[in-house]
C-alpha cells in the first residue's frame, strides 16, 4: 500500500474576482522511501498541491473535493487536531525562502526544540541534545554555539540546513521540499542537494520535491509529475519523462532549456503565456499554447492515459490514430498501472 | 566575428568600493569590484557569471556609470569616459536592462511613456508624431501589441514587462547593452522566448552585450565568451564552450560541476565537486586569493598574494597560483 494517496484533489481560492481553481483534479501515489518530483511553472499548482496535503492553505483557500490518505488515514476533513499531530511530525515541509521561514526573534536552538518538544515526550535537556544532534547531522559547524544564535547570524545555505534539521527532527515519513534550493547559489544548491540525498539514504523518508528546475528533478527524483494550470499533464519515472516525453507541454519545457546540445542554436520556447486560472477553458488547458492542438483538444479535456507501465500522459495526441479511426477513447483507459498509480 | 574585430569596451583595473558604516564613526570598505579588467569586442556577447554578492551587478552598473568608479578606466570605442559630457555621450550609445521587471518600471507611467522616456531625455525626435511612431515600432520589435501602449506596467505579465524594459533600453538605438540578469525572474518557457529575442535583436541591430547572470546554462547559450567572478575579482575568462568543457580555475570547476544538468543519466554520472563552506563576506574578504578558504588546492602562497589573471592557453585567462600543480 502506498504511503500517501492523493485522489482527485480539487483546491480553490475564493477571491473577490471569483473562484481560482489552483488544483484541479490531481491524483498520485507516493511509496515509502521514494523521491517524487513535482515540476511546473509559477501558478501551475505544485505548491498548492503540497499545502493541501498538509492543509496549510491561506484562509481564502479550500479543499473543494478529493481525498488525501496518509498511512491508511483520510486527512481531508479529519480536523485540525489530527493535522497538528501529523504536521512537522510525520509529514514535514521546508519552504523556498530560508530568510523568512525562521522566526527572527527566537534563537535557532529554541525554534529547533519547539518541534521536538511538541511531538515527543522528551524533556527539555533531552530535546536540546536531540536538536544539537540534528544540527550536527546537517553539517552545521559548532552546533552548541550555533544553538544560541539568531537566524540573522546564519547565511542562506546555513538557514536552509537549519530548516532541514527542524523538518527532520521528528523523523518524518514524508518530507515535502517546496523549492528548497531556488533562493540559493549554485554551489550552495549543490551542497543542499547532496545533504538531502545523503539524509534520505540514512533516514529513509520519502521526499516530495517541488521545483521549477528540471535540473534539480533530474538529479534527485525517482518519479516525476509535470503540472500545468492545476492539473497533471504527465507522470512517470524520471527517465521516461526526460527521454520519452508524451505531452506537448513537457516536450516544450524540455526544448526551452538551454543545454549543451542546443548551444548556439535558437531555443524553441512555448509561445504565449500561461492561462488565466479564473477562466479555464473546457478543453485541455494547454491547448491555446499547443502547436499540435486538434479540435478535440479545445472541446474536451483529456484524461490521463497510460503510455506504458511507468508512464502516463493526458494528451489526445497519444491516441490520435485511434481518434481518427473512430475508436471510443474510454476503451483505452485502464484501471491501474504499476506502482499503484491510478488513472483519473 | 573575427579576432581582428576591435574592442568596443575596454575595462582596466576597475575598482568600486563602498563605504559601509560599521559603528559610531566607524566605517569599512566593501570591495565590491576589485581590480577587474576585461574587454568586449564589437558584436560580441560577454557573459559574466558568479554567485550572489560576487560583484557582477556592480560591474555592470559601474560600467554604465550608474556608480562612480573608485579607480580604473573605462574606454568605450577608443575614448576614455571621464567627464560628465563623456558620460552623457556614452549613454546615447549604451543602455541597461534590469533584472526585476516588477520594480524597474514606474507603476505610474504608461508603457508608451516608459519606452519614450529615453527618447525625451536625449531629444531623439523631431515631433510628437515621430516619437509615437518610434515607440510603436519598438513595441512591435520586442513582440508587444501596439494597442497596449497606453496601459500601465501592472497590467502585464513578467515576461511582457521584461519586454517593456528591453524596448526602453533599445529606444535610443544603442550599440552596447548591459543585460543584468534579464531572464532570472522568468519562468522557463517565457525565459526561452526572451533569450531568443536577445539573439534576434543582436543580429538585427548589431548589438554588443554584457550579459550578467547566475544561470550558467543560460549564459553559455547566449555568450561568445564567459568571465567568472568570485568576491569582486575575475578568476577566469575564456570562450563559452572552452570554459564549460575545460574549466581551469578550481572555483570554475566546482561551479560547472554544480550546475544541475537537466538529464537524469548525465546527472547520475556527474561527479559534483561540492565546495565546503559559504562565500566569505566581502567585508572580511580573505587575504590573497579570495577563493582560498574554500579551495581544495589552497597552499601557503594563496594567502600571500592575489594571483594575476594570465593566459593559460590562447584566449583562456586564469587567476590561480597553483594552476600547474592541479591541472
Amino acid at each position: 500500500m502506498p504511503l500517501l494517496t492523493v485522489k482527485d484533489l480539487h483546491t480553490s481560492f475564493f477571491t473577490p474576482a471569483g473562484e481560482v481553481k489552483a488544483v484541479n483534479g490531481v491524483s498520485f501515489n507516493l511509496d515509502a522511501g521514494k523521491v517524487l518530483g513535482i515540476v511546473g511553472e509559477s501558478g501551475s499548482g505544485k505548491s498548492v498541491t503540497a499545502y493541501s496535503v498538509l492543509q496549510i492553505l491561506e484562509s481564502s483557500g479550500k479543499i473543494v473535493s478529493g481525498s488525501v490518505v496518509f498511512d491508511g488515514q483520510e486527512l481531508v476533513n479529519s480536523g485540525e487536531n489530527t493535522m497538528k499531530k501529523i504536521r512537522g511530525n510525520r509529514i514535514s515541509i521546508i519552504f523556498q525562502d530560508p530568510m523568512t521561514s525562521l522566526n527572527p526573534t527566537y534563537s535557532v536552538g529554541r525554534q529547533l526544540m519547539e518541534a521536538i518538544l511538541l511531538h515527543t515526550d522528551l524533556s527539555r535537556a533531552e530535546a536540546k541534545k536531540r536538536a544539537i544532534e540534528m544540527l550536527r547531522l546537517v553539517n552545521v559547524n559548532e552546533p552548541e554555539k550555533r544553538m544560541k544564535q539568531y537566524p540573522f547570524e546564519f547565511s542562506g545555505g546555513m538557514r536552509q540546513r537549519v530548516m532541514i534539521a527542524m523538518a527532520l527532527a521528528c523523523e518524518p515519513d514524508i518530507l515535502i521540499a517546496d523549492e528548497p534550493t531556488t533562493a540559493l547559489d549554485v554551489t550552495i544548491q549543490a551542497q543542499i542537494i547532496d545533504l538531502m540525498q545523503d539524509l534520505q539514504k540514512k533516514m529513509g523518508m520519502a521526499i516530495i520535491m517541488i521545483t521549477h528546475d528540471l535540473g534539480v528533478i533530474a538529479q534527485m527524483c525517482d518519479e516525476v509529475i509535470v503540472m500545468y494550470a492545476g492539473s497533471i499533464c504527465e507522470q512517470g519515472t524520471a527517465d521516461e519523462i526526460f527521454y520519452n516525453p508524451r505531452h506537448e507541454y513537457t516536450k516544450g519545457l524540455m526544448r526551452s532549456i538551454p543545454t549543451v546540445s542546443n548551444s548556439g542554436e535558437r531555443l524553441h520556447p512555448i509561445e504565449g503565456t500561461p492561462i488565466d486560472l479564473l477562466n479555464m477553458p473546457q478543453g485541455c488547458p494547454f491547448a491555446p499554447r499547443c502547436d499540435a492542438a486538434m479540435k478535440i483538444c479545445i472541446e474536451k479535456r483529456c484524461k490521463r492515459m497510460s503510455i506504458n507501465e511507468d508512464h502516463m500522459a493526458a494528451c489526445w495526441l497519444n491516441v490520435k490514430s485511434d481518434l481518427e479511426a473512430g475508436i471510443m477513447i474510454s476503451e483505452t483507459e485502464t484501471e491501474l498501472v504499476k506502482g499503484g498509480v491510478q488513472l483519473d | 566575428m573575427t579576432d581582428t574585430a576591435k574592442n568596443l569596451v575596454e575595462v582596466k583595473n576597475l575598482k568600486k568600493y563602498f563605504s559601509i558604516n560599521t559603528g559610531f564613526f566607524k566605517s569599512k570598505q566593501l570591495k565590491a569590484v576589485d581590480d577587474v579588467s576585461f574587454s568586449i569586442k564589437k558584436g560580441e556577447t560577454l557573459g559574466l557569471v558568479g554567485e550572489s554578492g560576487c560583484g557582477k551587478t556592480t560591474v555592470g552598473r559601474t560600467l554604465m556609470q550608474l556608480y562612480k568608479p573608485t579607480a580604473g578606466s573605462i574606454v568605450y570605442d577608443g575614448k576614455q569616459i571621464k567627464t560628465p559630457s563623456d558620460i552623457s555621450e556614452f549613454r546615447k550609445k549604451a543602455a541597461i536592462v534590469f533584472q526585476d521587471p516588477y520594480s524597474s518600471l514606474n507603476p505610474r507611467m504608461t508603457v508608451s511613456d516608459i519606452i519614450g522616456e529615453p527618447l525625451d531625455i536625449h531629444k531623439a525626435y523631431e515631433n510628437k508624431q515621430e516619437r509615437r511612431e518610434r515607440i510603436l515600432s519598438l513595441m512591435q520589435k520586442v513582440g508587444l501589441n501596439s494597442e497596449h501602449a497606453s496601459r500601465y506596467a501592472h497590467e502585464f505579465s513578467g515576461g511582457q514587462r521584461q519586454r517593456i524594459g528591453i524596448a526602453r533600453a533599445l529606444a535610443i538605438r544603442p550599440e552596447f547593452v548591459v543585460c543584468d540578469e534579464p531572464v532570472s525572474a522568468l519562468d522557463v518557457s517565457i525565459q526561452a522566448q526572451v533569450i531568443n529575442m536577445f539573439d534576434e535583436l543582436q543580429n538585427d541591430m548589431d548589438l554588443t552585450y554584457l550579459f550578467i547572470a547566475h544561470d550558467i546554462l543560460v549564459v553559455r547559450h547566449i555568450s561568445d565568451r564567459i568571465a567568472v567572478m568570485y568576491l569582486g575579482k575575475l578568476v577566469e575568462v575564456a570562450d563559452a564552450d572552452e570554459i564549460y568543457e575545460h574549466p581551469l580555475h578550481p572555483y570554475t570547476r566546482s561551479l560547472m560541476s554544480s550546475v544541475p544538468y537537466p538529464d537524469p543519466k548525465i546527472a547520475r554520472e556527474n561527479k559534483r565537486i561540492v565546495l565546503s563552506g559559504d562565500i566569505p563576506s566581502p567585508l572580511n574578504a580573505p587575504s590573497g586569493c579570495p577563493f582560498r578558504t574554500r579551495c581544495p588546492h589552497a597552499a601557503e602562497i594563496c594567502a600571500q598574494s592575489m594571483p594575476s589573471l594570465s593566459e593559460a592557453a590562447t584566449g583562456h585567462a586564469v587567476a590561480c597560483h597553483r594552476l600547474k600543480e592541479i591541472s
